[in-house]
């Protein structure tokens, strides 16, 4: 019997360790820069194969460091990266082959049109020709009808979508996306948010960073946030909101409160507007009181409430909260 | 393995040429026909044979030498130097192809256009000129060879400059001096004294003395010394183009 369930453990793990096992796995990953500025700290990440993962922080904080060490255009100080289980340096041509990456800044051949860069995308990763798929990869980024301009006759946004197209053209398994919604307008972006559901939706895992904190909110299923070259944190969206996330009931007052009563002292509630409201904060793991008791205390001070209005912290709050403030 | 990369590579290079084929290849020409209407018919009906060849005949191989030493070493720093410029270096560099592939793509396809080059300038040459050919094989060896092994110079070149301005100070301040000392327009027997000693050590007298035997069957300096040298140039190149991709030298901070 214990035979048995010796063979059966190997053969069955990895079909198992496809959901939610590690398709990334940094260790020790650091950077210090020819200058002697260290852009990146010893950083340990893992993503999980067929998630989302938002990576936020300040201007200069060291994600486009990252990702370029894990890319491969960053030579790394220390550490090392595995890709689908393959070293990027020992093993490069199979870990890069499972990325694709659309950099931060807008690079792109001006005179070339943008059928021949994603076809010229795909046969430098050396996946052979499937104009079949090139097309579909175009419509849904909405460059069909551009596929024969040359890419310096598009705009911005367009030339950004240019380059998302470039990296999944050889069908990435990882695929980067560093600010994809830089300088797309509000409807297309909101298209691109779909796009990435739907690459998700067929097991492409997702790394982006974006300032657009509603966007990682709205996206990602773990988020990480990079202050000063360090991770300071990467957890489930989720777990995060509830670790870090604050509730709020805000109590309108029908008469200004000049103070607060000594019988109201062990309740963390805060005066505000002159006192004609009052604030009654809690971490969302808290134990709250129930609203009802609330009141009743209350008015138990002869304290009358006007109206009143409940707010959940967003993914922003807490992100001011970690880092100080997005610049 | 990845040939259908080194295959994109070379064809985006060669892509990027046949979009301005129509200057490409109209400059050497007019250049060449200039050259043969001042130093072939102008100056060349003064001038005696040399080595018992009629000048204007004389000058066509270093002629050709001259234009595809300084079109590899452009093109090849070229190809590299731009992306590197304009950012889009980024794909290559997380592309899984290995350094030799690039090499190939890049190299490759500045040295097919120097040769190609090179064969349009010996035709519109035939057009002035009846030039004799000894050795029509060890002629286009040669041409391949140095088309090759500048490109190779040409590619550590366009890595190493940073801007446009550093990317012509090599070509123009040495290959050009050396190729226009290297005896394109006379056989170094015709220098006096001590200008024939120093001339030894230009690595360019060689280059242009060996293909010119492959033409007249008479050279100034030894053929194997010539192609050993060449071949030594190359494969310095190469080295350095490994040690390049090796650390990441000016491609990754
Ligand atoms: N090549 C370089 N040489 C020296 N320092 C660099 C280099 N590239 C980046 N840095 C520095 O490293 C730090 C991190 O830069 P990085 O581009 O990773 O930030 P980021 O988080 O992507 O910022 P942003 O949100 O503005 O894109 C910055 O202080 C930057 O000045
Ligand atoms: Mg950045």
């Amino acid at each position: 019997m214990t035979d048995s369930s010796d063979s059966q453990g190997p053969a069955q793990s990895p079909a198992q360790s496809l959901a939610g096992s590690p398709i990334l796995q940094v260790r020790g990953l650091a950077k210090t820069y020819a200058g002697g500025f260290q852009a990146l700290k010893p950083t340990d990440l893992e993503i999980r194969a067929g998630e989302i993962f938002a990576l936020l922080g300040p201007n200069g904080a060291g994600k486009t460091t990252l990702i370029g060490l894990i890319c491969g255009l960053i030579r790394p100080t220390a550490g090392t990266v595995s890709v689908g289980g393959f070293d990027h340096v020992r093993a490069y041509r199979q870990a890069r082959a499972l990325i694709g990456l659309a950099p931060q800044e807008l690079a792109t051949d001006a005179f070339e049109s943008v059928w021949a860069t994603v076809r010229f995308s795909r046969a430098l990763f050396g996946k052979p020709r499937d104009d079949a798929y090139l097309r579909r990869l175009l419509e849904d980024l909405a460059l069909w009808d551009k596929k024969d301009s040359p890419i310096m006759a598009l705009s911005g946004g367009m030339k950004r979508r240019v380059m998302i197209a470039k990296a999944l053209a050889h069908e990435p398994r990882l695929l980067f996306l560093d600010e994809p919604s830089a300088g797309v307008d509000v409807e297309l972006r909101r298209e691109m948010w779909g796009l990435v559901r739907r690459l998700r939706d067929a097991g492409v895992t997702i790394v982006l960073t974006t300032h657009y904190i509603e966007e990682a909110e709205d996206l990602a299923d773990r988020v990480g946030v990079i202050a000063k070259g360090a991770l300071i944190l990467a957890d489930d969206k989720e777990a995060l909101m509830r670790r870090m996330g604050r509730r709020e009931i805000s109590l309108h007052l029908t008469t200004p409160l000049a103070a607060l009563p000594h019988g109201l002292g062990d309740l963390p509630l805060e005066r505000v507007d002159d006192g004609a409201r009052l604030v009654y904060a809690f971490d969302a793991r808290g134990e709250a009181a129930s609203v009802s008791v609330l009141i009743r205390r209350l008015s138990a001070e002869g304290i009358e409430v006007r109206d009143l209005e409940t707010r959940e912290s967003s993914l922003e709050d807490i992100f001011v909260g970690l880092v100080g403030g997005p610049r | 393995m990845n040939p259908l990369g080194a295959l994109a590579i070379y064809r985006f290079e060669m892509s990027r040429w046949f979009r301005t084929l129509t200057q490409s290849l109209l400059a050497p020409v007019i250049s060449t026909t200039l050259y043969f209407v001042v130093f072939g018919s102008a100056i060349g009906s003064r001038m005696s044979a040399v080595d018992g060849v009629a000048y204007a005949a004389f000058i066509v191989p270093g002629l050709t030498m001259l234009s595809i030493l300084t079109e590899s070493v452009g093109n090849a720093s070229f190809g590299i130097h731009m992306p590197k410029w304009s950012g889009t270096l980024y794909e290559l560099l997380s592309a899984p192809v290995s350094w030799w592939e690039a090499v190939f793509g890049y190299v490759g396809a500045a040295a097919t256009k120097s040769v190609l080059l090179g064969a349009v300038i010996l035709l519109t040459a035939r057009l002035f000129v009846a030039y004799p050919l000894a050795h029509p094989a060890i002629m286009l060896g040669f041409m391949v060879l140095t088309a090759v092994t500048f490109s190779l110079f040409g590619f550590v070149i366009g890595v190493w400059a940073e801007g446009w301005e550093r990317l012509q100070i090599v070509p123009s301040l040495i290959l050009t001096p050396l190729t226009f000392l290297g005896g394109s327009f006379y056989s170094i027997a015709m220098l006096p004294h001590p200008w024939r000693e120093v001339s030894l050590f230009n690595p360019v007298v060689y280059l242009i003395s060996a293909y010119r035997w492959s033409f007249f069957d008479r050279a100034d300096v030894s053929v194997p010394v010539s192609l050993l040298a060449t071949c030594g140039f190359m494969a310095l190149s190469l080295v350095a183009i490994w040690r390049i991709f090796a650390t990441g030298y000016k491609l990754k901070p």
